[in-house]
């Protein structure tokens, strides 16, 4: 997960006004491919990806007037970088009642990055149920994939050398609204 | 995270609230129809048991295999223990099986500890003699979380013989770390030489001490550690120390009652009080294998 910061560098790529425009876009996109959203699931993954998905599902609200489950989908324990790293503190996972089974989830991040968690994502959803299909959307899509996976929604493409770091700053996490790229990231941050 | 887990006190407060809210997650665990997590796959964890034990070893081994570690469940009886294999050679060989955890229980306090500088991978203590049993008091203090909201500032009071309890030993512990009042009560035979230097009230009086607590733990009379007699008879200690329907009256209405298990119905406690919506026996139970689970990813989860 992208961390913010305590004092920002680097350059701002999106500001408050484009980030709303490009959610508002992909819930557009998300209607769209789905013919309506009808049986669909939104599940953030934590920290970022769960405010994503309560505004992805407000916006969906507000243009069709379609109500969608939102959840939330923690995938520590399914990482495959748990033995390169300390033990970390666990996110909240809380799916909607009705559960999973035969429904069209949407996985919803902030940063696609190497792909790793939408992996560890997609082995998490395999514990909990069988959706009928299963979808990414992700805000900033920064290239440099380790794995086979690729996002059905991207808020924008950024490409990126290796040692940058991409940092979303929502109002919800971090008070603001805001895409940075920095030039170097302090620490290994893999997404 | 620490390495070893053999004392409550090894967990300052954050750590033990980190423990607490990773148990919050491992809980929801239970209810999935995939009751497993890949966290720990291949990892080895040795249950070492020494001592008879139910719950604390079926809760390790439940914990264990739901975060898909190798289990190897070790009791004394039956083992070359009985050919009078010491503790040292047994921690070799589990060393040689390469294990990355041990959880053991054993009659002697400190075992765990010795324990600890044989092995490479992590201890942690199931029951050490009269010393201690972290992870009870863990599960207890996750109960009482879960049931009251908050532990800070709440008035525990433990009952009965806290002398030969582990459980109470590293309740106390636990609980001043999270900031909890303890009152341990019970016939002065009963409470621990020294226990003036310990952070807790002491009483030998229950009934004045039920209408102002939040909760009361009752502890087992443990008769097979008594060598002498501590008190004059069962009925005798039932009447001045034991829960009965009566007392429980007397606690506050929100109060829980807690009993870290095998209870002596009609001794400590009365049926009638174990099976009540007010006890959380059962809960306990259910919570130590979330408590457990929490404690092994953190030990176990992350970088050795």
């Amino acid at each position: 997960m992208a961390d913010v910061a305590a004092r920002p560098t680097g350059k701002v790529i999106l500001g408050t006004d484009d980030m709303h425009r490009v959610v508002d876009r992909i819930a557009h996109q998300i209607l769209e491919k789905t013919h309506g959203a009808a049986d669909t699931i939104l599940l953030g993954i934590p920290t970022r990806g769960v405010p994503l998905a309560a505004r992805l599902a407000g916006r969906i609200q507000a243009f069709e007037g379609v109500t969608l489950p939102v959840g939330a989908l923690d995938v520590t324990l399914y990482r495959d970088d748990l033995r390169l790293r300390g033990a970390r503190a666990l996110g909240r996972t809380d799916l909607p009642p009705a559960g999973i089974d035969g429904r069209l989830v949407i996985l919803v991040d902030d940063v696609l990055f190497s792909g790793r968690t939408v992996r560890a994502a997609l082995d998490a959803l395999n514990d909990l149920g069988r959706p009928r299909a299963v979808q990414l959307a992700v805000l900033v899509d920064r290239g440099h994939r380790e794995l086979p996976i690729r996002a059905d929604y991207v808020g924008k493409n950024i490409p990126t050398a290796l040692p940058e770091s991409v940092r979303v700053a929502l109002t919800e996490t971090d008070g603001r609204d805001e895409i940075r790229i920095e030039p170097e990231r302090e620490e290994t941050t893999g997404i | 995270m620490i390495k070893h887990l053999l004392s409550a006190a090894d967990l300052d407060a954050d750590g033990a609230t980190r423990v607490l809210d990773t148990a919050a997650e491992m809980a929801s665990v239970a209810g999935r129809e995939v009751k497993k997590l890949p966290t720990l796959r291949g990892r080895t964890v040795v249950n070492l048991f020494y001592e008879d034990s139910t719950r604390t070893r079926i809760s390790f081994e439940a914990a264990a295999k739901r975060l898909s570690a190798d289990v190897i469940n070790f009791s004394a009886k039956g083992s070359s223990v009985s050919k009078g294999e010491s503790l040292k050679d047994t921690a070799l060989t589990l060393q040689a099986m390469g294990a990355d955890a041990v959880v053991v229980r054993h009659p002697a306090s400190g075992a765990p500890h010795r324990l600890a500088g044989w092995v490479d991978g992590s201890v942690l203590n199931a029951g050490d003699g009269t010393h201690e049993h972290p992870t009870q008091a863990l599960l207890d203090a996750y109960t009482m979380r879960a049931r009251l909201g908050r532990l800070s500032g709440l008035t525990v009071a433990i009952v009965g013989d806290v002398l030969h309890s582990r459980v109470a030993r590293s309740n106390v512990l636990l609980l001043h770390t999270l900031g909890a009042d303890v009152t341990l009560v019970g016939p002065p035979t009963l409470l621990p030489v020294g226990v003036e230097g310990w952070p807790v009230k002491t009483s030998y009086d229950l009934d004045a001490v039920l209408p102002t607590v939040d909760v009361v733990m009752m502890l087992r009379v443990q008769r097979e550690r008594m060598a002498d007699s501590y008190f004059p008879s069962a009925r005798e200690y039932a009447r001045r120390y034991g829960l009965d329907a009566a007392r429980l009256a007397r606690l506050p209405d929100h109060a829980v009652v807690m009993h870290p298990g095998p209870m002596n119905r009609g001794m400590e406690i009365a049926p009638s009080v174990a099976d009540s919506p007010r006890s959380t026996i059962v809960e306990q139970v259910a919570n130590g294998v979330a408590v457990r689970m929490a404690v092994l990813y953190l030990m176990l989860g992350g970088s050795r």
